[in-house]
């Protein structure tokens, strides 16, 4: 089938997926004990009239599936309703801080494509050599890192230590000043190590898969220059599992970037997310959860349609 | 002088088992044109013999002592580059699984004509052209649609018929061809095999053809090289490797062959195995296994000579019949007692060692 | 000079051979002393071959001894009684030994701060060698580093144990029965699926609260995942095999060709990536200690440690964040070595240089 139909085909799959997600996310609050509208309210005894008017307010007057589907269809419309504990919209909220998360993301994951692809092909020609074992240790001790500790690290050893850096995010600057955008290396450095470790690991492997292949000693044997043969054959099939995977370090970078926003004091979605749970600001919670949910699945689709693009034995 | 001489050549895997000998100073010529045939069981260092004339052996492997001498020039002196340029251009390679020999990720079209835009230096116009025929003159309908498809889209007849037309796409004077046919249906192999006829005689181009069938061989092949644990232990024109086989392994092998109006109970079979070429048997490799071998057999290994007189066998000697036996060098004290029969024929009483 | 078959030759007739005779061979006494190399060890299950493989990596190895070391050391670092509840035994001491130099709760708001100083060998300091310093407390980060190795190494074993005992099960019942329960199952996995490990997990304990049980379950919540998904293909692959069905032509029940012909076989790569999991797990438990959705900040918890240093480590106290990181590093390091050896153990071809074109 021609790729426009694959697409469709697995575009229309991913809707249920979607559906359900936002199933999970609606529910999470309605499973806890207890009435929601006590975390509104904080406990405080209130007169009935004042209580119905916020369960009004807060639509918890309706049964429980009007207030899914009116939910999910102002989601839909990017409006989940007010935080409980600013009272301010939570689109606004989470626009406030998005931009940040996604630059620093960008970072962290050009920086994980430009190490890992190069030195994964590198490693895996090279086989068994120091410069594989090199690529091993640092794969091996980049996946047991705990990101929130590296960045502690790197702010001891960058902002202390060395004093080059500073250890609060600059508060006056806009998101593309440079102040900002150099204090964000660091972050994107925590996260992207990580996420580095592992796509290098899946590329060195994908190759050394593909240098095994037959088609490898076709090549050979047609009298082709060894550069054409890795950069023309091999290269290409190896490519194509790595791609998809480099589109899901989507997810390995938003989990990232909750712990490491803490660490540096960086004002994005995955702070907000923390900063709230103890608040149990259930409205921002939620649409956060939905948000990371509906890109992940969205990542998710983007790999399957390159892959398939990349692969013809899928697209023919 | 012959196209290709192999000479004294060993091939040595250093692996964590042990040292692997795939083959032992091994000898054998290819003349222009000729079809040449190598057949043994799997192990036996067949395969390895030609990846090591393409010089495609890569680590663990070594090509560790003898010459390939490819129209006088030796081969394994060769400089990269100049080895890069014979390849796919004066001597080519089949191999046995055409679907996984195909890149999954370019066409057929294209990968055929990458070898000819490189040793031709044709235009991207003119190779395709040229693929064309080529898919043409290998029996694939629809050629110039199906340059474009994918191997996947091919059946597993149609692939090998594709690959063997990316061996000729340079008009090569060698093509070693590693069972081509093993992996196909009994049907496809016999229209595979008439295409190889086909095309070596229109082109004349040699060919190598290794294979443990020996039906195929007997279709196919001028002269025959029977291989036993990476040594040559019989060499002869096809007919004489059949109806007048020397060495017992070859007699083991056609005896093993069942025949439609067979009456024996059971196949006489080559009992036990071939050794893994780390550690071998002592003198005669076969010994172990062969029923005529005495103490003999297990001290001196048996040179390759010629069956008629027992002197060392002359590779140049084309219509040579020869065999590693101790019983034609005069050295057996028994003697080689089996008999082949030939429907119509008287059969050959053998009792006098076979001088 | 060529040696073209003639075509003009005479077609001769079918051959026949006899007097190969193999009973020659195998009746005659031994020539030689060569051997065929032939499997003269008796058969042993797949477990051994697996073991002994395991036994010559020498990573994985240093990985188990690591492994040991650090249980070893997280329960003989205080001692451990029997909590009153406990029937009978109530208050009886477990384990009496004390690896750990000083009390790991014991505060000196004087000595709060202090750097590792190994000063404290020579004199009779109340609170010990002090080789790792203090905390802004006063307490002996050594003694908390050991004693706090409870926590995460504890939470890393049982959630992903009790994150099996559900995802195995679902698995393999998704893929042996297939059709509705298949599809509703991998539906449910699929959409989990979609939520970051500790996004997830975070969501968790926004629903439950904090605390030692709520964060293991909110760990076993995006835990099992992994593992119903690899069993279920596990599944459907073997359930191909001929030997299931034979199975179940003699009329075996399906409890008891899962258990006993299915599960053995697909159990691998489920312990491989077991064990790699107990490593995320830890990793992921430290993280939310350390975002303040773990433990209680008192606790010696190595990622609660790290969150209530924060400040004190950005200023320069060096030692309050790299051994309590360290701990975790070290252990899901040495845990990852462990899996991947046991991964290696189980399928030896992985990584072999390449044939170079012996078959």
């Amino acid at each position: 089938m021609s790729l426009q139909r694959f697409i469709l085909k697995r575009a229309l799959i991913t809707i249920p997926l979607l559906l359900g997600i936002s199933l999970i996310t609606f529910g999470m609050v309605h499973i806890i004990p207890g009435d929601p509208i006590d975390f509104i309210t904080l406990f405080a005894d209130l007169d009935p009239g004042t209580e119905a008017e916020i369960r009004a307010q807060y639509g918890l007057d309706q049964p429980v599936y009007i207030q899914y589907i009116d939910w999910v269809v102002d989601a839909a419309q990017f409006d989940f309703g007010q935080s409980i504990v600013t009272r301010r919209p939570v689109s606004a909220e989470i626009m406030d801080r998005l931009p940040f998360t996604l630059v620093m993301g960008s970072m962290a994951f050009a920086v994980t494509l430009i190490t890992a692809i190069p030195s994964g092909i590198a490693a895996a020609y090279y086989r068994n050599t120091t410069i594989d074992q090199v690529s091993r240790v640092f794969a091996l001790v980049g996946i047991a890192l705990p990101n929130f500790w590296l960045g502690l690290l790197l702010i001891l050893v960058f902002g202390s230590v060395l004093n080059v850096f500073p250890v609060l995010p600059p508060t006056d600057q806009g998101l593309l000043s440079p102040a900002m955008l150099s204090y964000t290396i660091l972050p994107a450095l925590a996260i992207g190590t990580g996420a580095t470790a592992l796509l290098m690991r899946l590329m060195r492997s994908s190759m050394v898969e593909e240098l095994d292949k037959d088609y490898v000693r076709t090549a050979r044997a047609k009298g082709l220059p060894e550069r054409t043969v890795i950069t023309k054959h091999v290269l290409r099939n190896s490519l194509i599992s790595v791609v998809t995977v480099a589109a899901i370090q989507i997810a390995f970078i938003v989990s990232g970037s909750v712990v490491v926003e803490i660490v540096f004091s960086y004002p994005g979605i995955g702070r907000l997310l923390v900063n709230r749970v103890g608040n149990r600001d259930f409205p921002v919670i939620q649409a956060l959860v939905l948000i990371i949910g509906v890109s992940v699945i969205l990542a998710n689709l983007v790999a399957d349609v390159l892959y398939a693009y990349l692969d013809p034995r899928i697209r023919y | 002088m012959a196209m290709l001489e192999v000479e004294d050549l060993n091939v040595r895997f250093y692996t964590e088992e042990g040292v692997v000998k795939a083959t032992n100073d091994l000898s054998y010529q290819i003349e222009a044109g000729e079809r040449f045939g190598v057949v043994g069981e799997s192990g036996a260092g067949k395969s390895v013999t030609s990846l090591a004339v393409m010089r495609l052996i890569d680590e663990p492997g070594v090509v560790e002592s003898g010459s390939i001498r490819f129209k006088g020039r030796d081969l394994l002196e060769l400089s990269r580059e100049e080895m890069r340029e014979i390849r796919g251009d004066e001597i080519s390679m089949i191999f046995q699984d055409a679907g996984t020999a195909l890149n999954p990720a370019y066409t057929v079209g294209e990968q055929i004509a990458e070898a000819v835009r490189l040793h031709k230096e044709m235009s991207e116009a003119a190779a395709r052209e040229r693929t064309v025929e080529l898919l043409d003159s290998v029996g694939i309908p629809d050629p110039a649609e199906r340059y474009d498809e994918y191997p996947h889209q091919f059946s597993g007849g149609m692939q090998q018929r594709a690959v063997i037309a990316m061996a000729l796409s340079c008009d090569p004077d060698l093509i070693i061809a590693d069972e081509p046919t093993t992996a196909l249906d009994v049907t496809i192999e016999a229209q595979i095999l008439e295409l190889l006829e086909e095309v070596t005689e229109e082109f004349d181009t040699a060919i190598q053809l290794i294979t443990h069938d020996l039906g195929v061989i007997a279709e196919f092949c001028d002269r025959v090289m029977v291989m036993y644990a990476g040594r040559a232990v019989e060499t002869a024109p096809v007919e004489n490797i059949y109806y007048d086989p020397e060495h017992p392994y070859t007699v083991g092998l056609m005896s093993s062959i069942p025949r439609i109006g067979d009456e024996r109970d059971r196949l006489d079979t080559i009992p036990g195995r071939m050794p893994d070429l780390v550690e071998m048997p002592s003198g005669c490799t076969f010994h172990p296994r062969c029923p005529y071998a005495e103490e003999a057999c297990t001290r001196t290994e048996p040179p390759l000579v010629d069956v008629a007189s027992g002197d060392p066998a002359d590779p140049d000697a084309h219509l040579q019949h020869a065999a590693a036996c101790l019983a034609h060098t005069g050295d057996l004290q028994g003697s080689l007692d089996y008999t082949v029969t030939v429907d119509g024929e008287e059969p050959a009483v053998r009792g006098d060692g076979g001088e | 000079m060529s040696t073209r078959k003639s075509t003009t030759a005479t077609e001769r007739g079918r051959i026949t051979v006899e007097g190969f005779d193999a009973e020659r061979v195998t009746g005659r006494e031994r020539l030689s002393d060569w051997m065929p190399e032939m499997r003269q060890e008796e058969g042993h299950g797949r477990l051994y071959y697996a073991w002994r493989r395991f036994k010559r990596n020498r990573l994985a190895l240093a990985g188990a001894a690591i492994i040991a070391v650090m249980v070893f050391v997280a329960v003989f670092a205080r001692p451990i009684s029997l909590p009153s509840s406990f029937p009978v035994l109530a208050g009886q001491t477990v384990q009496p030994f004390s690896l750990a130099p000083a009390d790991p709760a014991a505060q000196d708001v004087l000595l709060g701060h202090s750097p590792p100083s190994l000063a404290s060998f020579t004199s009779d300091d109340p609170l010990g060698y002090r080789l790792m310093g203090t905390d802004w407390a006063g307490r002996d980060i050594l003694s908390r580093v050991m004693f706090g190795g409870r926590w995460s190494i504890s939470i890393g074993f049982i959630a992903v144990a009790v994150a099996l005992g559900i995802g195995v099960p679902l698995g393999a019942v998704a893929g042996y029965y297939g059709g509705y329960v298949d599809s509703a199952i991998m539906r449910l996995v699929d959409m989990l699926y979609a939520f970051p490990f500790i996004v997830l997990a975070i969501a968790v304990i926004a629903i439950l609260g904090r605390g030692y049980w709520e964060l293991v379950l909110a760990l076993v919540a995006v835990g099992w995942l992994s593992y119903a998904r690899i069993i279920r293909g596990e599944v459907l692959s073997v359930k191909q095999n001929d030997y299931v069905t034979a199975a179940r032509a003699l009329g075996a029940r399906d409890r008891s060709v899962i258990l006993r012909h299915i599960l053995p076989n697909a159990m691998a790569p489920v312990i491989v990536q077991a064990t790699l999991s107990i490593g995320t797990t830890v990793l992921t438990a430290a993280a939310l200690g350390f975002i303040g959705l773990g433990l209680s900040p008192a606790t010696a918890e190595w990622g609660v440690m790290l969150n209530v240093e924060q400040d004190s480590i950005a200023r320069g106290r060096w030692w309050a964040g790299v051994f309590p990181g360290l701990a975790i590093f070290l252990f899901v390091m040495a845990i990852n070595l462990v899996g991947d050896g046991i991964r290696d153990a189980f399928d030896p071809q992985g990584d072999r240089s390449g044939s170079g074109g012996f078959r």
